[in-house]
């Protein structure tokens, strides 16, 4: 358990996953400390957003345990609802509630899946978006928004649930260059708070300036995994410093 | 120019007319009395079998079999046979106060069931058309499956499908008219009755305005709410 300070905060153990006949994710083995950040890194359907998928159980795997604050998460009987609670997730296109206001967006969970009465819940909503700049935004609808904006609430939107783990599914893939910094910056700042992550993405400078270590997936297999300075500098696997190469190729192309 | 006149005379006599008038018009308020009761009825109970046609899990299986027995049922059947069903058969039947309901309500529940099964659909089609990742991003904030249904797929769903439930709603409105034939005194078997005893068509003149009168505002209703979404989305995709 959680105060056993041996025990990681995360563990998959043997994890392997099918599409269909596609197999997705090979025998991952993984473990992430409490108050840690691992970057997952690796080409597009390397597996990184399903295997992140598969720590909220959106996604269910047919082989091997997951175990996230002591609770095994592959356990058919698990309370998932209980579960999600502490397990925030962010995806790629910040998939907010068209239909509410962004304080909507960031109250409704509390109120509804953890009970917390109204007033409280809004206040706790707008503390958080001036803590990103963007309490003026609160009665807007999430259009009316930028990417980055968007994408900055709908991290907040995770982190009103007072989560213990955050999941984020290359959140800056589809936003504009100059957008990705300010959400950056956020994700930073969780990572100096001390929050636990785990986060799949693209951007090679940021994880290699916030990840505590940085795991190589290719083809539904880890097949690397380091402290960013070795994996960056001096990759052992050929793949990963094939892949290394055509990122940053293309970077300076950018 | 004899013609011209007969047709004038036979439809548009302003004497049978002002003659019909008045009956067509309380015949009229019966429609109007079973559109808006069947109306209500439809948007609920049409909500509730899309839902349970929409429910995860082998143990709803007997449940998700029912609701689509049901919607191929009533989509498949005319109404008119459905009234007749309902309006004589249930009388027939002579269980309770089933058998005892007036000739209005058999046709309020004719509408109710055989709109219900369209409306089912069409509430389906909404809830479909959701993006999964919005079911995705409201489960992994830990909200219940009930919840996510309530607060973030049905209010979705239902803003969409507004355009083609007022079309099924003008089909509804039409069809009170139908469903008179099992012996509601409503406008069109009023308007019959005028016409069989004058020897003449004004009536029915009578009772086809008022519908298109009702009619017109919900088409051009439907037609703001279309526009308007279009510039919604259009400014979106700026």
């Amino acid at each position: 358990m959680n105060g056993n300070g041996s025990e990681p905060f995360v563990t998959i153990r043997g994890v392997s996953k099918w599409f269909g006949d596609l197999q997705v994710l090979n025998k991952i083995t993984l473990e992430v400390d409490e108050h840690n950040v691992v970057c997952l890194i690796g080409a597009s359907g390397s597996g990184k957003s399903t295997l992140l998928r598969c720590l909220n159980r959106l996604e269910l795997v047919q082989e091997g345990e997951i175990v996230v604050d002591g609770q095994r998460l592959t356990d058919p009987k698990i309370d998932v609802n209980a579960l999600r609670k502490k397990i925030g997730i962010v995806f790629q296109a910040y998939n907010l509630f068209p239909h509410m206001t962004v304080l909507q967006n960031v109250m409704l969970a509390p109120r509804k899946a953890r009970n917390v009465p109204r007033d409280e819940a809004e206040w706790a909503a707008r503390t958080l978006l001036s803590r990103i700049g963007l309490e003026d935004k609160a009665d807007e609808f999430p259009d009316r928004l930028s990417g980055g904006q968007q994408q900055r609430v709908a991290i907040v939107r995770a982190l009103a649930m007072e989560p213990k783990l955050m999941l984020l599914d290359e959140i800056t893939s589809a936003l504009d260059p100059q957008l990705v910094s300010e959400v950056l910056a956020l994700v930073r700042d969780l990572a100096d708070s001390g929050m636990t992550m785990i986060i799949a993405t693209h951007e090679m400078g940021f994880a290699r300036e916030c990840a505590d270590r940085v795991c190589f997936l290719d083809d539904g297999v880890i097949l690397e995994e380091s402290v960013p300075e070795e994996i960056f500098t001096s990759p052992r696997e050929p793949r990963t410093r094939e892949f290394l190469a055509r990122v940053l190729a293309a970077e300076e192309l950018a | 120019m004899h013609a011209f006149h007969q047709v004038i005379h036979a439809f548009f006599n302003l004497h049978s007319f002002t003659l019909a008038m008045p009956d067509v018009w309380a015949g009229f308020q019966v429609n109007l009395k079973m559109m808006v009761i069947a109306e209500g009825l439809v948007l609920v109970l049409a909500l509730a079998i899309a839902i349970v046609r929409g429910l995860p899990g082998r143990g709803a299986k007997p449940l998700r079999a029912l609701a689509i027995v049901y919607t191929d049922f009533f989509r498949g059947t005319p109404i008119i046979i459905v009234a007749f069903i309902v309006g004589f058969g249930l009388p027939g039947l002579q269980i309770g106060f089933v058998s005892r309901l007036s000739f209005v309500t058999y046709g309020i529940i004719a509408l109710t069931l055989v709109y219900t099964a369209y409306v089912t659909e069409v509430y389906r089609a909404g809830i479909e058309a959701v993006h999964p990742s919005q079911r995705a991003a409201a489960r992994s904030l830990g909200l219940s499956y009930a919840q996510t249904m309530r607060y973030i797929i049905v209010p979705q769903a239902v803003r969409r499908v507004v355009p083609p439930l007022l079309n099924d709603f003008v089909g509804l409105q039409k069809d009170t008219a139908i469903v008179g034939v099992i012996g509601i005194a409503e406008s069109a078997q009023l308007a019959q009755g005028f016409s069989t005893q004058n020897g003449d068509f004004p009536s029915y003149i009578v009772a086809a305005v008022f519908f298109i009168l009702i009619t017109i505002p919900l088409a051009r209703f439907t037609d703001y709410i279309v526009a308007q979404r279009e510039r919604r989305e259009r400014a979106q995709a700026f």
